[in-house]
């Protein structure tokens, strides 16, 4: 249990993780109060102990490598991670989730939570010299992003109209209240790119893609295909004095040996995601040069379930997917499968995102209960002990999920199900699974930070959508689920959305429309020379325009 | 040729008998495997990363507590099923169309080597990797992808013999008698051409079972059969803390194909008994 944040202190990071769900609904209050400068105050304690020095770059892997760091483009995880230093977004989160200023100074949201004001840093420029001012925003949100990028896209067309007040400012105005707008401004999930580069242009094609121009404290330099991406300082960063660093190189490392070897020589100072091996974690978090931590992956929270084609018989019966759950044990697949990595999750939102309710039905492992709830629905063993067959279509993610698969099909097996392990590849996955043909397959999904940006989508019947990876596959549909989903989601008042969302994590955790197995945590290895980095709730994909390096 | 002489041949070769011992022995696990280990190989019956020795795993446990030999004793079953199935139907294709190609001679001949050389083109590893990915694997996909790579070079040889046969005076003389084509082939040459064949049958049957355990290294293997390939494919990741996961079902494909080699050797010392005298 080596969670540590560099910088602050033991005891306020407990805090910070006890208070996790009951700070929520505090957080959104704070925001609509515009509180600039907490960042300031969160990483105090560094400061007074050590004086950053300027100087030295630090070095990381991307793995695999990025198609390109146009990251207004593309939003894969090496993407974000490289070109998260390139450009910005408008926030950025704190662990408990909650706004922090990026390119916004400061905002505000009105009282009947339909207009959201923000106002920009001045002197900013981008990496060309140019300018950026609000109409740069207004471009970003209102045109380029919609046309580019699927999650903004659902994000933003709530908007009636996005206006630049003046040069510094910007207006969102929603057709109708939206609480979780405040968490759409993340670097991936709104990156702010250049009107003048792009404003009139095929966004796809533009020959600007191959030399990303952004706002952020480190530039371009040096792109070599195959080998490392050499990103440097920024010296017209509108921060005096950051980023302290003269810049990050991220090590392109396509084999996984290789990559825990260039950590353990000090060839690398920071690992991130998937950079290891889950199996490789335990051996090196006994190296005495660097720190192991799962903190940092708050906004994307992921959580992994057994997804359920309720199309299928006795699938579609909740108790069968209760003997499901019942049959199997979490602990074994966190401490064994994950090596330790992860958390044991008791329903639909991951313990880290807001309006989190750990007070739901939860199933601890038990193989009689299994049994007896197939025993009321009439299947009874046959000679062989088997009451019921199913498919199960492993996630074809590597290894671990491959282990997986192969440890359902025994815990399954001893409460009778019979399991036929199906294997494809990732096409082939994608495929079968966004058009229901699947009976049970394994599968994650990120959180975005707020339950209507990445948990509704999941059970939301208006979500089933064949064809469509990452929907409702399942076909599960409760009426009074949507209902909840949709009242909570419009809904300005915290405690209000956090009483809407305990009820329906109670009623999801009750149906069972899939079978929760794990809160997904990565880990991030960072040299103990590496200060101030990893500090929110997006971790590594953050500017690092303070991270230093000790002598 | 007798009975006696042909074990007289065959003893000779000291590594053939060893080969055929640690061959049956292989046999025996396979057949008593559910004695020996009763339950599923896949069953987590101990705690994971047990080493050899330890209380209920002779040669330790794997990731999640599985039982390594058990998983071997299994596993013996598959890669046997798989090194005899897939020779079996790679025989059926590959002697079928060289028979045809040998007897008949001219256009058929050119046809059929114009299709068999199609084959030898293509890497067989990197056919067979394909092929599994493209049908899913499962032992019938996997039995047919072999036999499909493996058939030419029995294809090429069995042309060969039949070439040379067909120019016999014995066969001359069953086509003077009337006798139709089938029955030439099959009761007059095949019989004669059979040696050469069996040995590299038996030398195939080794490759096969290589084969399968590279696809099944390489995740490709059927997710529902313990194999050694599958044992060491998902140990591999584990080889700095765990050595004996990877190292025992390494060992059994060893002995295995070894030992398949050994036995082939000899049945070649004595179905050419000429060659094994000369030598010896």
């Amino acid at each position: 249990m080596t969670r540590r944040l560099s910088g602050i202190p033991a005891s306020v990071q407990r805090g910070f993780r006890r208070g996790v769900h009951r700070a929520a609904a505090a957080g959104l209050l704070a925001a609509s109060l515009a509180i600039p400068g907490t960042a300031a105050l969160v990483a105090a304690p560094a400061m007074a102990q050590e004086t950053p020095v300027r100087g030295g770059v630090l070095n990381s892997i991307v793995q695999p490598e990025p198609p390109t760091l146009m990251l207004g483009l593309n939003q894969q995880g090496p993407t974000q991670t490289v070109a998260g230093k390139i450009y910005q977004g408008l926030l950025t989160y704190d662990r408990k989730l909650n706004p922090l200023p990026s390119l916004a100074e400061s905002w505000t949201v009105s009282p009947d939570g339909l207009t959201y004001t923000f106002k920009l840093y001045q002197n900013v420029k981008w990496h060309d010299g140019q300018p950026f001012t609000a109409k740069d925003v207004v471009f970003s949100t209102s045109k380029f992003l919609m046309e580019v990028h699927p999650r903004a896209r659902a994000v933003f067309s709530r908007c009636e109209s996005i206006t630049a007040l003046d040069d510094h400012t910007v207006e969102f105005k929603l057709k109708e209240p939206f609480p979780a707008f405040i968490q759409a401004f993340e670097v991936s999930s709104a990156p702010i790119v250049p009107a003048h580069l792009y404003e009139g242009t095929d966004y796809r094609a533009n020959p600007a893609n191959n030399t990303p121009i952004g706002t952020g404290p480190f530039k371009l330099k040096e792109w070599v295909k195959g080998s490392y991406i050499q990103l440097v300082r920024n010296e017209d960063y509108y921060k005096k004095d950051l980023p302290y660093l003269d810049g990050i190189t991220f090590r392109v490392i396509p084999d996984a040996a290789s990559r825990s070897l260039a950590l353990e020589s000090g060839q690398v100072q920071q690992t991130q995601y998937s950079d290891l091996e889950p199996f490789e974690v335990p051996r090196m978090k006994t190296l005495p040069n660097v720190t192991m931590t799962t903190d940092g992956y708050e906004f994307v929270a992921p959580l992994s379930w057994l997804e359920i084609n309720h199309r299928v018989k006795p699938l579609d019966d909740k108790r069968f997917r209760k003997a499901i759950a019942y049959a199997i044990d979490r602990k074994f697949i966190r401490d064994k499968i994950w090596f330790g990595l992860g958390r044991v999750p008791t329903g639909p939102i991951n313990s880290v995102v807001k309006f989190y309710d750990p007070k739901v039905t939860t199933y601890e492992p038990n193989i009689d209960k299994a049994k007896a709830l197939l025993d009321e629905m009439g299947l009874k063993p046959d000679g062989k002990g088997v009451r019921a067959t199913v498919k199960l279509m492993p996630m074809p993610y590597g290894e671990t999920w491959t282990r997986l698969g192969e440890y359902l099909k025994q815990a399954l097996g001893k409460v009778g199900i019979s399991v036929v392990l199906e294997s494809t590849d990732a096409a082939g996955w994608a495929q079968r699974v966004a058009n229901w043909d699947y009976e049970i397959t394994t599968n994650f999904l990120y959180q975005y930070g707020d339950p209507a940006l990445g948990v509704a989508r999941t059970y939301i019947s208006s979500n089933i959508r064949k064809g469509v990876l990452f929907t409702n596959t399942m076909g599960y549909s409760n009426p009074k689920v949507d209902e909840l989903f949709a009242q909570a989601s419009q809904e300005n008042d915290p405690a209000k959305r956090q009483e809407e969302y305990s009820e329906v994590q109670r009623i999801l955790s009750d149906d069972l429309p899939v079978v929760w197995l794990l809160e997904m945590e990565f880990p991030t290895f960072l040299d103990k020379r590496v200060k101030n980095a990893n500090k929110t709730a997006i971790g590594v994909n953050d500017t690092y325009e303070d991270v230093w390096l000790s002598k | 040729m007798m009975k006696s002489d042909f074990w007289r041949a065959f003893a000779r070769n000291k590594g053939a008998v060893l080969g055929l011992v640690i061959l049956i022995a292989i046999v025996a696990l396979a057949a008593f495997a559910s004695f020996l280990f009763p339950g599923d190989p896949w069953e987590m019956a101990t705690a994971p990363f047990q080493p050899p020795l330890s209380e209920d795993a002779l040669l330790g446990s794997d990731m999640l507590g599985r039982d390594i030999a058990s998983g071997i004793a299994h596993g013996a079953r598959v890669s046997l099923l798989i090194g005899l199935t897939s020779t079996a139907a790679a025989l059926a294709i590959g002697v079928t169309l060289g028979a045809l190609a040998g007897f008949h001679g001219g256009r058929i001949d050119d046809a059929i080597m114009r299709f068999t050389e199609l084959f030898q083109t293509i890497p067989n590893f990197v056919l067979a990797v394909v092929l599994v990915a493209i049908f899913t694997p499962s032992l019938t996909t996997i039995v047919a992808a072999i036999a499909i790579v493996s058939w030419p070079p029995l294809a090429r040889l069995a042309r060969a013999e039949f070439l040379s046969l067909r120019t016999r005076e014995f066969v001359q003389a069953a086509i003077t008698t009337g006798q139709s084509n089938t029955t030439i082939i099959l009761r007059q040459i095949l019989p004669n051409s059979l040696s050469p064949i069996i040995v590299s049958a038996s030398l195939m049957v080794a490759t096969a079972i290589l084969l399968e355990s590279s696809l099944s290294f390489l995740g490709l293997g059927d997710p529902n059969a313990m194999s050694w390939g599958y044992m060491i494919g998902a140990a591999r990741t584990v080889i700095r803390q765990a050595w004996w996961m990877s190292v025992f079902p390494g060992l059994a494909i060893v002995l295995t194909v070894l030992a398949l080699n050994l036995v082939g050797e000899g049945l070649n010392d004595a179905l050419n008994p000429k060659l094994a005298r000369s030598r010896g």
